[in-house]
């Protein structure tokens, strides 16, 4: 390693995470900036914040987009896991090629078109029996659903094909039902994998603008619908507030469970170099 | 261990014994695919019965069967007596010890050893009590509170062999049980799996590749090849009476002589080979048209080095000696006759010195008795 290419090396990685990092930094400076101007240091403030705690309508659209989001997320996860087990498990049946192709387009489709065409469905269908017939809370959660669905499918299907499926012929063999075998082996062993596709359906539904402007009626205001409309109307202090909390809520969490994970990780990795070591020191009677 | 087959009773000679697993006729296709074409076997009570098999011989595939997690194309298996046909793996009177072993990750060593008298609603203290007794026929006391991962490969081979056995299951199904262990460990445990099937009485079937394994388990070996039994018997069956050279030179080493029949008698049979330089006297008959194609197979073991050329005018040849291998116990010979053939002759070490061995490039002479050959016809 020569000193040109680290230096090199270096200065790409201060660009990389400057690139990502400056614009949150200078945002979050400037959620406790004292100047209603947001260009311009005024001196360090808390006001935005206790300003966004009185203001009912943002409150109103945080708790909004949260309950949407978590029954998008738990909605999503147990239609996600259904068809990740049916890709999975079922083998090769017929069309599964067609299935599996179908249940992964959200990720790739337009959202501007995902969203369009649910707006298309919604208004259409609102006269029949089960179908919403006022655009909002319920409407935009079966939005979502469709969207994030797919993702959770991903997620768990790679867990699922990773799973050694001798685990549940074992529970069979040994007289578990198959409605058995899933709840007490198949879901505790992908339960990682629903958690994070729980998590990442909830964090794709809270931050979804598109699909929520298209198929929220005209009273429902998400918070990324609120923000988006304040931001127009000119951007203020008390939205890098809400931001600046919102990547606050955000890194505790991803680094508590990073934290947690390598423990683990750890733990075993420890554990099991003890097991091995104690079988070899006691020869082969062990 | 169990070598000749009057060691033991052997129900498979008894006409009215009733086999334990019965299966008739029994295909399995895969699309197009045969993986196991027109078996039939009858395996009784208290054998270990080994299928041995290369991979893709169809031995796993029929085991998968028994166990219920595939359904035959065709055919029926009877187990103690009852069809099997559409009874789900969890009703099923048999147990699985898997290949990968199959100990649930998130479960210790007792749940793990527990679960299938759970599924039985068993009271607590029943299973406690017998998941102890278990724990303690495969030695692992101590270790109950243990998650798999903080097992050795020999630790989690005796939770899955807990596991499977604790149901009291009366027919065991092994999926290469040893393949995952070291050599060492592997000898040893051969040895307490045949003690513990013996002192629970259970019937084994096993599943394996490796003919050693195969050799020292089983009470009857059925070998298959591209989803058929070639040949079923004692492990003293298959390795002297082949019947024919797949099965000759699946077990052990043999030495092939490819040559035709000249002399065709009751009680004898000569046979000129070409790939001998000479001919073959064996002392026993062989059901073959005079003059058709057939092949001697003499083990390595029962032929015999000599410097003098030995009497009579059959079963030797002249060669030399072009490697040498020195085992301790014995040493392994290759000699290339002088028709070009390569032998694989062993002799036993009896002596400590080592000035009258045979050595490279020596002159010898290959002899061997009049039992010592099997002809096969195919």
């Amino acid at each position: 390693m020569n000193q040109r290419r680290s230096i090199f090396l270096l200065s790409a990685l201060v660009f990389g995470f400057a690139f990502l990092y400056v614009p949150i930094l200078s945002m979050i400076v400037f959620s406790f900036n004292e100047s209603k101007l947001v260009t311009v240091w005024g001196g360090f403030s808390v006001k935005w914040y206790r300003a966004l705690l009185s203001n009912e309508r943002m409150l109103e659209a945080a708790w909004l987009s949260i309950r949407i989001a978590a029954v998008t997320a738990t909605i999503a996860v147990v239609l996600g896991t259904m068809a990740a087990f049916a890709l999975s498990r079922f083998g090769r049946f017929r069309l599964r090629a067609l299935f599996a192709g179908m249940v992964t387009a959200p990720l790739v489709m337009p959202e501007v078109i995902t969203g369009l065409s649910l707006l298309l469905l919604f208004v259409a269908f609102a006269p029949l029996p089960l179908f919403p017939d006022a655009r909002g809370f319920s409407t935009i959660t079966i939005a979502h659903t469709t969207l994030t669905m797919a993702y959770v499918t991903v997620v768990v299907q790679s867990r699922l094909s990773m799973l050694d499926e001798s685990l549940e012929e074992a529970a069979l063999d040994l007289g578990a039902r198959p409605a058995k075998v899933f709840l007490v082996i198949t879901l505790p062993l992908i339960a990682p994998a629903l958690i994070s596709g729980w998590l990442l359906a909830f964090t794709l539904s809270l931050d979804d603008l598109v699909i929520a402007s298209f198929t929220a009626g005209p009273t429902t205001n998400t918070l990324p619908m609120m923000i988006f409309s304040t931001v127009r109307r000119g951007l203020t202090p008390e939205i890098n507030a809400l931001a600046t909390i919102m990547v606050g809520i955000v890194t505790v969490f991803v680094v508590t469970a990073g934290v947690l994970m390598a423990r683990q990780e750890r733990k075993r990795e420890l554990e099991m170099r003890a097991a091995w070591q104690a079988a070899a020191a006691a020869g082969p009677r062990q | 261990m169990s070598a000749h087959p009057d060691e033991r009773d052997a129900p498979w000679l008894d006409p009215k014994a009733q086999p334990y697993v019965r299966i008739e006729n029994v295909t399995k296709k895969f699309g197009e695919f045969v993986a196991v074409n027109d078996v039939s076997l009858n395996i009784y009570r208290g054998e270990i019965f080994c299928l041995l098999g290369g991979s893709g011989s169809g031995k796993t595939t029929l085991l998968r069967m028994l166990a219920g997690f595939e359904q035959p194309t065709s055919g029926r298996i009877f187990i103690d007596g009852v069809p099997m046909e559409g009874v789900p793996p969890y009703e099923r009177p048999v147990n699985m010890m898997f290949q990968s072993y199959a100990l649930f990750p998130h479960m210790t060593v007792e749940q793990n050893v527990a679960f299938g008298l759970k599924q039985e609603g068993l009271p607590r203290a029943e299973i406690e009590e017998r998941v102890a007794e278990m724990l303690s026929i495969v030695k692992l006391n101590g270790l109950e509170k243990r998650k798999p991962h903080q097992l050795s490969g020999g630790q989690r081979q005796r939770v899955a062999l807990a596991r499977s056995l604790v149901k009291r299951p009366k027919l065991l199904l092994l999926d290469e049980p040893l393949g995952a262990l070291d050599k060492k460990l592997r000898e040893h445990t051969q040895f307490e799996l045949v003690n513990i099937q013996e002192r629970l009485g259970v019937t084994f079937i096993v599943v394996t590749h490796d003919q050693e394994e195969a050799m020292t388990l089983a009470t009857r070996i059925g070998l298959m090849d591209q989803g058929r039994i070639v040949q079923v018997g004692t492990p003293y069956e298959i390795y002297e009476f082949p019947n024919s050279r797949f099965v000759a030179e699946f077990i052990g080493n043999v030495n092939m002589f490819e040559g035709r029949l000249v002399e065709d008698e009751p009680d004898h049979v000569t046979i000129d080979s070409h790939d001998l330089g000479g001919t073959l006297y064996v002392g026993h008959g062989v059901s073959a048209a005079p003059d058709a194609l057939v092949w001697a197979a003499i083990r390595p073991e029962k032929m015999v080095l000599s410097r003098e050329e030995p009497p009579g005018q059959h079963n030797k040849a002249s060669g030399i000696i072009t490697e040498i291998a020195y085992m301790g116990d014995i040493s392994i010979y290759i000699v290339e006759l002088d028709s070009g053939k390569r032998v694989r002759v062993t002799q036993p070490n009896t002596h400590r010195h080592a000035d009258d061995r045979f050595s490279w490039d020596e002159r010898v002479w290959v002899s061997w008795s009049d039992s010592a050959a099997v002809v096969v016809t195919e």
